[in-house]
């Protein structure tokens, strides 16, 4: 057996799994859809004393809408976001971004709240949370809280979730219509993690743009919002030439990336302007 | 070592009941505590598609599922295509005609995948087969012959309705 020896716990309600955290500590660990964490466990990077599963909590399985947003239960699997109308119809961009995650038989176990509790800098979710201005509901002893995706990412793998707390919801806003949006990623090969992406959005009124929002993945500690690059877009009226010099502003003014065996720090900030460029012009297309 | 957790669940339309540690992948239990080593390991970090089986009639890597998340569920293995009196699966028999395996390590795993496909997609195109073949991976037989045995069973299937 690969994992190192751990307690297991599979509680039913949010309450009991909560209580779990608050009785094993940091060492304990949640166990949502496990495409990352047994992988982990498995090459025992990760190394918890106690597992606690919240497959089996009820209720945390849910897509809605809940005024102008879209409200996502934690335990969603990525595969029940892909087959929804209803977030395709309200919101394109998170439905495209879950197309990029893994394969179909990694996103019928993946679960949202996974991904975005996991915080891979280089994963789709994180981006696109960023992007839309997503909130994530937080569950802890004493109280919830809404924590907006601004301040949810922390840094690698590292979160606003205390040791005590879990993420149950995730909420959503609904993309305004005529808003354009794209998202562009680099992988070695098809599903695997990204080398580099962006997730754009862009809304233009009378022929300039009032609003666009420009998140880079995979090339920091955790999603990257460029508001220099949006700054640069407010108010003017976007052509080829504008998107073009934005894309290759991102490749000289972000921090270096970490450069791994996959791609260099330098090969990286240049996917990073390519990308942002494509999404741009994307985006640009399909605003109205 | 921690205590070890009784999982209940079905595989191929038979009960099983096993006694583990929870520690254990739901691959290690079926092929050293069921005796079902037609699931392959490979990988082992959900990369490869080896040990791909079907929970619950959803695709999944047995490799980053632990076996006491199994508890309950019905699961379908490579054991499970071929009919009790031996006749092939005609994923099985696409296979052999379209030459689409040398080695057969990976076979299982792309099997369970076709299975999910073709159950949901009865007629997929040219890139509904590939994305849902792109979660795994043949290092031998080369994928041509893989997506001609998926259309060619995708061809049987239809005929018999």
């Amino acid at each position: 057996m690969k994992p190192v020896s751990f307690e297991y716990f599979a509680p039913t309600s949010v309450a009991d799994a909560v209580s779990l955290l608050q009785e094993h500590g940091p060492e304990a660990k949640l166990l949502a859809g496990g495409q990352s964490l047994v992988p982990l466990l498995n090459m025992r990077l990760a190394r918890p004393t106690a597992v606690i599963d919240v497959n089996r909590v009820e209720g945390l399985d849910y897509v809605r809408e809940d005024g102008d947003a879209l409200a996502i239960g934690a335990m969603t699997h990525q595969r029940t976001v892909e087959r929804s109308e209803l977030v395709q119809r309200v919101n394109p961009l998170l439905h495209a971004a879950t197309r990029l995650i893994g394969h179909p038989q990694i996103r019928n176990r993946g679960t949202v709240g996974g991904s975005i509790a996991h915080a891979d800098p280089a994963a789709e979710y994180p981006a696109v949370a960023l992007a839309l201005d997503a909130e994530m509901r937080i569950v802890g002893p004493n109280a919830e809280r809404l924590v907006p995706a601004a301040d949810f990412f922390v840094t690698y793998l590292t979160t606003a979730l205390e040791p005590t707390e879990m993420l149950t919801e995730v909420r959503v806003p609904a993309l305004p219509q005529g808003t354009g949006w794209s998202i562009q990623e680099m992988t070695r090969r098809h599903g695997d993690f990204a080398l580099a992406g962006a997730a754009v959005t862009l809304t233009m009124d009378g022929g300039a743009c009032s609003d666009a929002r420009i998140v880079l993945f995979g090339v920091g500690a955790t999603p990257l919002r460029v508001q220099q690059a949006e700054e640069r877009l407010v108010g003017e009226r976007v052509d080829a030439t504008l998107m073009s010099e934005v894309g290759r502003e991102i490749k000289t003014s972000i921090d270096e990336p970490l450069a791994d065996i996959h791609a260099t720090s330098e090969y990286r900030r240049n996917l990073a302007g390519v990308l942002t460029e494509r999404a741009l012009v994307e985006a640009l297309e399909r605003a109205a | 070592m921690a205590a070890k957790r009784d999982v209940r669940l079905t595989v191929n339309g038979v009960a099983y009941e096993a006694s583990v540690e929870p520690r254990m992948t739901l691959v290690d239990m079926l092929r050293g505590e069921l005796g079902l080593t037609g699931t392959h390991v490979g990988c082992e970090h959900g990369v490869c598609g080896a040990c791909t089986v079907l929970m619950d009639g959803r695709a999944v890597r047995s490799c980053i599922m632990l076996a006491v998340q199994a508890d309950g569920a019905e699961f379908m293995t490579v054991e499970g295509l071929a009919s009790e009196a031996g006749e092939l699966h005609p994923i099985q028999q696409a296979f052999i005609e379209e030459r689409g395996l040398q080695c057969g390590f990976c076979t299982p795993g792309f099997m369970m995948t076709i299975h999910e496909l073709l159950q949901e997609t009865p007629d997929p195109t040219e890139e509904e087969i590939k994305d849902a073949l792109g979660g795994a991976i043949c290092r031998c037989t080369g994928y041509e012959s893989i997506l001609k045995s998926v259309r060619s069973a995708a061809k049987k299937l239809q005929a018999l309705g």
